[in-house]
């Protein structure tokens, strides 16, 4: 190789060396030592760590009922998310793609609650939501519906659906954005034709919208179910995972046995555990979106 | 100006070398770096680092990283990297410090305790010191020795408005000695539409704390110890007695609504807002309440003993704790420093700015008239970083959420007690 062609090939290098350097520093390390500390019983202090094979996996398959019961609750909120959020997200998308008044005030109104902190949107759900003082009470009773007042965050039967909600409020605003641009690549045209040929708006919808947006759809839903099976900052700032296990996530459960137990390893183990999960997850739904799409 | 290669070849390689070797907040090198999580405290901290720096001429930089468990964080990366500074504190149990000591990060102070005749030792309330302990043939296999002085002492207890005991009818100056006697005056509380009792029971540590003291006075310290060793199950009558408290608790709407998943900041707000007669929280509450409502007229007690066969104990003893890198080349003048920060004046000094209570005997004559309610109760006090046994954490979860499961009437205490004991055969066996 001479000199000339060396110079060309290093220099190509060169420029990509800070991006790598990053890269590896902040993802790659990261992602690998994450598995290499899931076979450890590393305590997070000591320079030391103890090689334990699969023991943490066999516990957490085996007997950790906990976990998995956490996983379940994650599974509910992501269905309630995935059906509720962004039926709503698709509503409003829907409202503010036709030409109304203030449109542009609704589309930053309905972006505000994703911008908002977890921990500042969870406290001031809680003063919603509180048994004694809370607003939702107040208006329950105020339409006469007195009889389903309750704490909500703190009853075993609406806990999970109060957290979820919270967490539908915050989120809904991403779908928007992303379905409302979605819509708005649709051509025009399209819809006029429709029009011409005497087509009512739900047929528009089936025949045209919704065909055309299956790939924001997919987006909005991987989206969905990644962001809310990753759930934390809403249930730390409202319940803590309980009553009891009520509300816990696998991330509650993570942070538990991290910083209450001091089992680094262990809970290594469960990221690795219910990082495959949402792999698994996202290629059947990449796999089911391909073939609808070729329907 | 057009940058050839080679030039860019050398200035990119310039940078790389400037960049990675800035020694980024290069400090002076007789500063003692101290790192705490008391943002309450850092106004105090900050004018005690100037008189310190005044009096011997030695700068302090005290750096507050908070909240506590974002400081937790840090101090174990910084461990990993050997950044820690030379004076820092350890939160959490008695493992997480003990790995920290075993690890080589926290100077054993003992030498330095024991000197002039432990003039430095004496000077503490002795289960201030005991948390900072280890004692010979301890369960961590930690040299035995004391790796940190405490900056305070704490209880935590229970306090009740005197306000709304006149306006339900009772004597203020009479709080509920027995457990009988306080479920009784929930009932005269309630009547008169005071809610009775709160507490951040969200935070399971304080469920925890609560339950301990219970355990405690129901079968003492050595039953207790025992069922941790794993010799006296979960399902022994004792603790069914314990967990059925909080089935009383809960049949009798004793707890305000909410407080099963309350933090405690909220529960805080409403005791001080006078949403509730009774509260269970730690001594600082004191400051905590001061800044929420400064008219709340309250008073300390302890937890009612549900017998009398055994006193009553608390959780207590030291707050918060510093220890030194045994690391750091600034060793001795840390150690200098620390001794200074718990001397009498500075301690004195402390306790005035934050209403906390002094971890050295000789300032106790100087605090406010409520904090000195706290104070008389020191001696009541135990903490399970002093047990010579302790509890494998995972149980002592499933306990306290068992708890909070009886508290919203979804189990009951038998059904708790079997759950919990199952869980702890079966770490008992792992651990085998």
């Amino acid at each position: 190789m001479n000199l000339q062609k060396f110079r060309n090939i290093a220099g190509n290098y060169i420029f990509i060396i800070p991006a790598f350097l990053l890269f590896f520093t902040f993802s790659l390390y990261p992602f690998f030592k994450v598995f290499q500390l899931s076979v450890t019983d590393w305590d997070g202090i000591s320079p030391y760590m103890n090689y334990v094979g699969l023991e943490n996996f066999k516990d957490l398959f085996m007997d950790n009922t906990v976990f998995w019961f956490s996983m379940k609750n994650a599974f509910f909120v992501t269905f309630l998310a995935l059906v509720v959020q962004n039926f709503l997200a698709l509503f409003l998308a829907i409202l503010c793609d036709r030409e109304i008044k203030g449109g542009n005030v609704y589309r930053v109104i309905f972006y505000l609650p994703p911008v908002l902190s977890g921990i500042v949107v969870g406290l001031i759900w809680n003063w919603i939501y509180d048994g004694n003082y809370g607003l939702l009470n107040h208006f329950l009773t105020f339409i006469g519906l007195g009889d389903f007042a309750r704490s909500w965050l703190s009853d075993p039967k609406s806990a999970l659906i109060a957290v979820s909600v919270i967490h539908m409020w915050k989120g809904f605003g991403w779908g928007f954005v992303i379905l409302l641009a979605g819509l708005q690549s649709i051509p025009r045209d399209l819809y006029e034709a429709a029009r011409v040929d005497g087509a009512s708006s739900w047929i528009v919808f089936k025949k045209i919208t919704a065909p055309l947006m299956i790939p924001v759809f997919i987006l909005v839903s991987i989206l969905t179910i990644l962001g809310t099976m990753q759930l934390f900052d809403i249930i730390i700032a409202t319940t803590g995972g309980g009553p009891g296990y009520h509300t816990e996530v696998p991330m509650t459960r993570m942070l538990a046995s991290m910083i209450g137990n001091s089992k680094f390893g262990y809970a290594s183990a469960m990221g690795v555990v219910f990082g495959l999960i949402l792999l698994i997850i996202s290629m059947i739904q990449i796999r089911v979106s391909k073939m609808m799409r070729q329907v | 100006m057009r940058l050839s290669y080679k030039n860019f070849i050398i200035l990119f390689s310039v940078l790389l070398i400037v960049t990675g070797c800035s020694g980024g907040d290069k400090k002076e090198s007789n500063t003692i770096t101290v790192w705490h999580w008391m943002s309450d405290r850092e106004d105090a901290f900050q004018e005690l680092a100037k008189r310190y720096q005044a009096e011997t001429g030695t700068p302090v930089k005290f750096e507050l990283f908070a909240p506590s468990e974002s400081y937790s964080q840090r101090v174990k990366v910084s461990a990993q990297t050997s950044t820690l500074p030379d004076i820092y504190g350890v939160l959490g149990e008695k493992r997480d410090f003990a790995s920290f000591i075993r690890s080589g990060y926290v100077a054993d102070l003992t030498p330095e305790l024991s000197k002039e005749d432990s003039a430095w030792k004496k000077s503490f309330f002795e289960k201030a010191l005991l948390i900072n302990e280890f004692l010979p043939e301890n369960e961590y296999k930690v040299t035995p020795g004391i790796y940190g002085v405490p900056l305070d002492v704490m209880t935590i207890q229970m306090v009740y408005n005197k306000n709304l005991y006149k306006k339900a009818g009772l004597n203020p100056a009479s709080p509920p000695r027995s457990w009988n006697e306080f479920v009784e005056h929930c009932g005269k509380l309630k009547d008169a539409g005071i809610p009775c009792f709160v507490s951040g029971f969200g935070e399971i540590w304080l469920i925890d704390a609560f339950a301990s003291n219970y355990a405690m006075n129901i079968m003492g310290e050595k039953k207790v110890f025992d069922t941790y060793r794993g010799t006296v199950p979960y399902t022994d009558p004792d603790w069914v007695q314990v967990l059925g408290l909080f089935k009383q608790m809960a049949d009798q709407k004793i707890l305000v609504d909410g407080a099963v998943t309350m933090v405690n900041k909220t529960s805080e707000q409403t005791f001080a807002n006078e949403r509730a007669a009774y509260s269970f929280n730690g001594s600082w509450c004191v400051n905590v309440y001061k800044g929420m409502n400064p008219g709340l007229e309250y008073s300390a007690m302890l937890p009612p003993a549900f017998t009398n066969a055994r006193s009553m104990k608390v959780w207590g003893g030291s707050g918060s704790s510093l220890v030194v890198n045994s690391q750091s080349p600034r060793r001795d003048a840390a150690i200098a420093f620390l001794k200074w920060m718990t001397a009498e004046p500075q301690q004195t000094f402390l306790a005035e700015q934050t209403e906390n209570l002094p971890a050295v005997k000789g300032s106790l004559g100087k605090i406010s008239p409520i904090l000195s309610e706290f104070a008389d109760d020191v001696d009541s006090t135990t903490h399970p970083n002093i047990y010579p046994v302790h509890e494998n954490p995972s149980v002592t979860e499933a306990f306290d959420k068992g708890i909070q499961s009886i508290l919203i009437g979804e189990k009951t205490p038998e059904e708790v007690a079997t759950e919990v004991q199952r869980l702890k055969e079966k770490e008992l066996k792992k651990s085998k």
